[in-house]
């Protein structure tokens, strides 16, 4: 039984200049930990509202077609029912998800455009009514040609484009062409708490307002849904993030939907309104992570240097554009992997399918079109018989490169030490393994394995086949370009007689933001963590701190709260401990009532975009990682399993270390899950294996040990020097793995799933 | 969704209040289904498959529990015997140490403790991993009624996909098992190393050989045994005449070319180590 080993002999931290800091860099108590442990988190499904009702989704069951009729069965006794359809959407409101377009529908009028999609809404007292009325209601379609392949799909969503340098010229100097295609399969998020919401008519003072609890990761999407769909002011519209289990990007764009939902059918009703999905209509019914298919044309000198990269990407969207925009985005911008070229061409393009909407998912894009990357590398290896790593080498960005959209990287570059403290950990973990079988490890087995990337490692009889793969990726924190700059987030901290209050748009789903937060308060006003509160995540009460994804929420809100922390403090003037403090914040309460500093992103100076030529500083920062897979896979039953992975990243800063690996660990996992279990199979556009016995995530049993290294390169504009770590872990291990699929099997597979029935159809 | 209202369970202490509580309710022809470690039955609940709403929860029968060692070689299972049971018996290590294997296979450590071998057999399912143990041990099925008892041999309790030799008046209370002689052997090929379905199951006692989803039911592969049995070697025939009787098919979780794969891996791994001694523990 492999062993987990996270933190075996602990994950190293450069020692950074802040030796020392009181509270920033240390494992604190979890903010909201001993409620969770406890039980006493009360999470959606386990508030109950005063005569409140269930709400129900009638859903379409063809993946294309014009509706001809919804019918109830007459012989069903219907008392206690409330019906909603898109007739119930009137203005000033409008029947569209408030998203980067409005092309999705709350509820469809007169065609649908994916299976799953909402038709009716429908609401009852007792559950068990509801589901046996929902049974009794027909949708009658004229069934539509569906385009359910995103491959052979001609209509597109969204095409961007990246151009830098002269690409003929670069081909035309080329010792050698190398070209690959590489696919990528859906993912599902699979947070354990379902998506939820409950619906409640009335805000504050407004009888005709509208407030909705749920789980989910940004509050104030939801808020701007409502606005749209109820043509409500925002003072009418009040949204509560309850506790979270999970979200990975898949509480992003989807709970305005169901909150849109959910507030219909309770303005309709006159009663709170709870829609909580069980687990199959969750998997059928919202986003996954795009599936792309990416194809790579390099121009290569012989001694292994790039001269250019021509990238075309193509993202599956689904029925609808939600995020395919910004995913498309962060995709083609990450495509080249952390190298550089100066020639570079990334075509990128989102295609409508008849399916479900893909969305949001850790990563958002750049795991996609690193995989293809970092493959594409072991390709160009074998085929210049040059060592994986070597030629890595000699084309990682160092300080002063320039990236695909001619950003000059000025500071915080950790390319090349992620990829030297992966090998040395490696090296060390693998000494240890040998040395636990009793043997004793082969003199240069580590990078000869990495190495040996082009050779095949068929052992004989009945052996497992061993190989080792790596990738190294980087991952802009925050909002692409310009994107900061619009969002204009907020946050802030109030004045408390034991302390301060943080007011934060920014949601806990169990990544630790509370804590982080805190600590980053704490730490810049120099009192102690516990004297540090944080306000319910209620848009009522918080201001709008921008959305909880894209690992922004530590490196930009982070940030905002340590500028507002820094001019309270001010304010405050002299106090030199957690006690004085509290003196000087009563007195300043007594003088003003209230005492808050609110404040505003700002824009570092050096931070240039132009978002029509897609050219600028993409990102403020990067996070830089390094993973190396050891896989082994069974001759019997061609599964693939990894017995150990590496992953070093550099997160500029981690505040809390533990939190910070956990993030780097779970990120790792899910990134292994996608590359040799998670397949989401479709059939006639809609998953068919809906459930949790089918869709298949890793266990504890198949998590293999992993090692984890935080660097620590400090990003001069993140709080103590910080930059994102949510995502960055996802974006390697896949490639990892099958570049050591492929050292292990000599077989190419270029694709995602690495399932056995796919690992048999290439070695057999 | 089912309202907890329409759910009836009753809950005999012994076996002849349970069977006559059957008895009864297939003459007013409205069957009670029983109920073991009810890890089959919550799923389709939930699931909205209710085969029945009206349950015979058989947990508090104390008879019914528990493993025994009967004579030289052999083993006599409760109807209530869990997976944790079999793991936790000597005796079943000694006599029959692939059903270890397998219950150590089965779900999670929950599931191990509530599930139960007659419950992986009634439940028919091609796919249940202790069910080919047993077939390959050569398994009875003890089958009792409120007028008497009758025994069936595993290998003819089933009558297609979830079809099996009982009638709604009866019980199985026991499944009895005389070890038969030779090396054994268990692979479970499931979708991930914990909480997994089979994709293709193989147990093996000496020459004789069962399959989990390769088939409607669980299989022998009777003519390989055939084969073997008369001194066959040769791989490339065994492996032929395994997939006589294992045919699988393309579903959710894998395809017929796959399985079709490993079952001739396993044919070839299994034959390799046919005729190397029986494992001691
Ligand atoms: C999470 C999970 C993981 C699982 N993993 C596995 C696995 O890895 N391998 C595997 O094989 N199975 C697995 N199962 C299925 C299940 O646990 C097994 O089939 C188990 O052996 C069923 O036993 P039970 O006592 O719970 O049956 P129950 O659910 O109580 O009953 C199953 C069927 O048998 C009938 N029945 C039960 N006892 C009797 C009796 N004495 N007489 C007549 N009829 C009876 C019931 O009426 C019902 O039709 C899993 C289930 C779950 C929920």
């Amino acid at each position: 039984m492999p062993k987990k080993s996270g933190r075996d002999g602990g994950a190293r931290r450069a020692k950074s200049r802040s030796g020392e800091l009181r509270t920033v860099g240390h494992n604190v108590a979890r903010a909201e930990g001993v409620e969770k442990v406890t039980g006493a988190a009360r999470y959606i499904d386990d508030l109950v509202f005063d005569d409140m009702l269930y709400g129900a989704t009638l859903r379409s069951t063809v993946p294309a077609g014009r509706i001809v009729a919804v019918e109830k069965d007459p012989q069903f006794d219907w008392t206690g029912f409330v019906f909603v359809d898109h007739r119930d959407i009137t203005a000033p409101g409008r029947n569209a998800v408030a998203m980067i377009t409005e092309d999705q529908p709350f509820l469809a009028v007169d065609r649908v455009r994916h299976q799953a999609e909402p038709i009716w809404l429908v609401a009852h007292a007792d559950r068990a009514r509801l589901a046996a009325g929902l049974a009794r209601i027909t949708v009658r379609y004229e069934k539509e040609k569906a385009q359910l392949d995103f491959e052979t799909a001609t209509e597109v969503l969204k095409e961007i484009a990246i151009k830098r340098g002269d690409l003929d010229a670069a081909f035309a100097r080329a010792d050698v062409v190398v070209e690959g295609t590489y696919r990528t399969g859906a993912q599902e998020q699979l947070y354990i708490e379902t998506n939820g919401v409950i619906a409640q008519p009335g805000a504050g003072d407004h009888a005709d307002g509208i407030t909705v609890h749920g789980s989910m990761q940004c509050p104030y999407y939801v808020v701007r849904a409502l606005r749209v769909l109820l043509g409500l002011p925002e003072a009418k519209v009040r949204v509560v993030q309850t506790t979270t289990g999970g979200g990975f990007g898949g509480k992003e764009e989807y709970p305005s939907v169901l909150a849109g939902h959910a507030a219909l059918l309770a303005r309709k009703a006159g009663k709170p309104v709870k829609m909580v999905y069980e687990r199959h209509e969750d998997l059928i019914a919202t986003t996954k992570r795009h599936p792309s298919i990416i194809t790579h044309r390099t121009a290569m000198k012989k001694d292994g240097t790039i001269l250019g990269i021509d990238i075309d990407l193509r993202l599956d969207g689904g029925a609808y554009v939600t995020l395919s925009p910004v995913v498309l985005s962060r995709a083609a911008i990450h495509a080249t992997g952390p190298y550089r070229a100066d020639a570079v061409r990334i075509r990128g393009r989102v295609m409508m399918t008849h399916t479900p909407p893909n969305g949001a998912f850790r990563g958002f894009g750049a795991p996609q079109s690193q995989f293809a990357a970092e493959v594409h590398m072991d390709r160009i290896a074998a085929e210049l018989g040059i060592e994986p790593i070597a030629l890595r080498r000699k084309n990682l960005f160092n300080t002063g490169d320039v990236t695909a959209t001619g950003q000059k990287l000025h500071d915080s570059v950790a390319a090349h030490e992620v990829l030297d403290r992966a090998l040395a950990r490696h090296a060390i973990a693998t000494k240890a393994a040998a040395k636990a079988r009793g043997k004793t490890a082969a003199k240069g087995a580590v990078k000869g394995a990495v190495k040996g990337a082009t050779k095949n490692g068929a052992a004989a009889n009945g052996a497992p086949l061993r190989g080792t793969g790596l990738a190294l990726f980087f991952h802009g924190s925050g909002f692409t370009g310009g994107g900061e700059v619009k969002l204009a987030s907020k946050a802030g901290i109030a004045l408390t007689k034991d302390g301060v209050q943080l007011l934060v748009g920014s949601t806990e789903i169990g990544q630790g933001t509370r804590t982080m937060h805190a600590q980053i308060v704490a730490e810049s006003l120099g009192i102690p963590y516990d004297m540090i509160d944080t306000a319910d995540p209620d848009t009522a009460r918080v201001p709008d701190s921008g959305p909880t994804v894209a690992s922004r929420t530590c490196m930009v809100v982070g940030r905002i709260l340590q500028r507002a922390a820094e001019k309270l403090r001010a304010q405050l003037g002299d106090y030199d401990d957690g006690k004085s403090f509290k003196k000087r914040a009563r007195k300043l309460l007594e003088a003003r009532g209230t005492v808050e500093v609110i404040e505003e992103y700002e824009r570092p100076g050096d931070i240039v975009w132009n978002d029509t030529t897609y050219e600028g500083d993409a990102y403020g920062a990067y996070a830089w990682g390094a993973n190396i897979a050891d896989i082994e896979i069974d001759p019997i039953s061609y599964q693939a399993r990894c017995t150990h992975f590496t992953a070093v990243i550099d997160i500029g800063k981690a505040i809390h270390p533990i939190l910070a690996e956990g993030q780097i660990e779970g990120g790792t996992l899910q990134g292994i899950g996608w590359a040799l279990y998670e397949d989401v199979v479709m059939r006639d556009g809609k998953m068919h294996n809906a459930s949790l016995t089918n869709y298949i995530i890793p266990t504890t049993l198949d998590t293999p040990p992993i090692t984890v290294e935080i660097v620590e390169h400090p990003y001069k504009n993140g709080p103590f020097g910080a930059k994102g770590v949510g995502e960055c872990p996802i974006d390697g291990p896949a490639a990892a793995i099958v570049n050591a699929i492929r050292a292990a099997t000599g077989k190419r597979l270029d694709a995602v799933p690495a399932t056995p029935e796919r690992i048999m159809k290439a070695l057999v | 969704m089912i309202a907890a209202a329409d759910l009836t369970v009753q809950r005999p202490r012994t076996l002849k209040q349970a069977l006559q509580l059957l008895r009864d309710a297939s003459a007013e022809n409205q069957p009670l289904t029983p109920m073991a470690g009810g890890t089959d039955l919550f799923v389709t609940l939930n699931m909205g498959q209710r085969p029945s709403a009206r349950y015979l929860d058989l947990w508090a029968i104390e008879k019914l529990r528990g493993v025994e060692a009967t004579g030289k070689r052999g083993l006599v299972f409760g109807a209530l015997a869990t997976y944790t049971d079999c793991i936790e018996s000597k005796a079943v290590h000694k006599r029959l140490p692939i059903l270890v294997d397998a219950a150590r296979q089965v779900g999670g450590v929950q599931i191990q403790n509530r599930g139960t071998l007659a419950g992986n057999i009634e439940n028919g399912s091609p796919a249940a991993d202790g069910v080919p143990v047993l077939m390959a041990a050569d398994a009875t099925v003890v089958l009792r009624s409120i007028d008497g008892e009758r025994r069936v041999p595993l290998a003819a309790y089933y009558h297609g996909y979830r079809k099996t030799e009982r009638r709604a008046d009866e019980l199985i209370v026991a499944v009895e098992v005389e070890v038969p002689d030779g090396t054994q052997r268990f692979d479970k090929v499931g979708t991930r190393a914990a909480q997994a379905i089979s994709k293709v199951v193989m147990a093996a006692v000496g020459h004789r050989l069962a399959f989990g989803s390769v088939a409607p039911t669980v299989v022998r592969a009777r003519a390989l045994e055939a084969y073997v049995e008369a001194g066959g070697r040769d791989v490339a025939e065994a492996q032929r005449l395994a997939l006589e009787d294992a045919r699988p098919i393309d579903d959710v979780r894998s395809t017929a070319e796959y399985r079709r794969r490993v079952v001739a891996n396993l044919v070839a791994a299994w034959l390799g180590g046919l005729d190397k001694p029986p494992r001691t523990r």
